[in-house]
């Protein structure tokens, strides 16, 4: 069981590299006046089928050879669900998959964010190759981090040099502060 | 609102210092489990601590820390594995990240395989 939902949205984004994105775009999005928390995540990877689509939230549906079940989706389905919000899944073979979830942000039954700065973190510096657009709003405040933007400014030094990587840590923890005002979400 | 002016000052630091790093072929590859059966069980931390521990000692260099997806042994995760060129395998299993900083220490500094918390080790039937 996910514990956060930024786990989730590790999950799901792992999935996203696997199909071959080359771009991934990530929103987090809290409006307190709506009581919902949004994520949004969008790829350009090989997309799937209508059929593919419409099973990933079969729990008795993957396509991996090393096990039978496949949970990441179902898992962050019903914690959508299960807090009044909604889930859905777009996708086009050769075009890339758009995941959104909508939680209700004061419902009981919604786990916490959670560490979403760690996850950001973890997926830029473990995909070099991939890039990232993570916005993150809360109410008519936001930011976003560009991977693009960092690699035009830094050339050819990676973006796992330790300097860089904990700039980038940085960078999502100060600016979500600031953003959120410290809000737990 | 942290800038991206910031970055401009490190490069310049970091510029001077950087070789062409390429593959080295001599790179100990320490690789986490990242798929949900991972992620679930803690994986994130684990693959956290070892990256972090790994630039604070300067190991950069040597070792790389990388992820992957389901290896089939979702009920051993988080699971990492040691791979040092010339020498076999070493799984990891139900890792979290004190274990992950003692395997730092002892096997990717040491020179010594943790044995108590290898996939071997456990009592598997």
């Amino acid at each position: 069981m996910m514990t956060e939902i930024s786990l989730n949205i590790l999950d799901v984004t792992e999935n996203s590299t696997r199909a071959g994105a080359k771009l991934v775009s990530i929103l987090v999005k809290a409006d307190t006046g709506q009581d919902t928390l949004t994520v949004s995540i969008k790829d350009d990877g090989c997309g799937m089928t209508k059929e593919q689509a419409a099973q990933v939230t079969d729990p008795f549906f993957t396509t991996r050879t090393t096990r039978k079940v496949g949970l990441g989706i179902p898992f962050f389905k019903y914690a959508a669900e299960s807090t009044g919000g909604s889930f859905s899944i777009q996708s086009e073979v050769g075009k890339g998959t758009i995941v959104t979830a909508v939680f209700g942000l004061s419902h009981i039954d919604r786990m916490p964010l959670g560490d979403i700065s760690s996850t950001i973190h973890t997926l830029i510096i473990c995909h070099p190759d991939t890039e990232f657009v993570y916005t993150y709003e809360y109410d008519d405040a936001s930011f976003t981090l560009d991977t693009r933007e960092l690699k035009e400014i830094l050339g050819d030094i990676p973006l796992n040099t330790p300097e860089v990587s904990q700039y980038i840590m940085e960078y999502l923890t100060e600016n979500k502060q600031e953003t959120d005002g410290g809000a737990l979400l | 609102m942290k800038s991206l002016a910031e970055l401009k000052a490190i490069r310049e630091r970091v510029q001077s210092q950087v070789s062409m790093r390429a593959e080295d072929h001599n790179h100990i590859r320490v690789v986490v489990g990242m798929a949900t059966c991972g992620i679930a069980s803690g994986a994130r931390p684990v693959l956290t601590t070892l990256a972090n521990a790994v630039q604070e000692k300067g190991l950069t260099d040597k070792i790389a820390v990388t992820q992957t997806g389901c290896i089939g042994l979702c009920q051993y995760e988080p699971i990492v594995e040691v791979m040092e060129p010339g020498k076999e395998k070493v799984t990891y299993i139900k890792m979290n990240p004190d274990k992950a900083l003692e395997v730092v220490e002892r096997h990717l500094i040491g020179g010594h395989v943790v044995e108590e918390y290898t996939l071997n080790h456990a009592d598997i039937k």
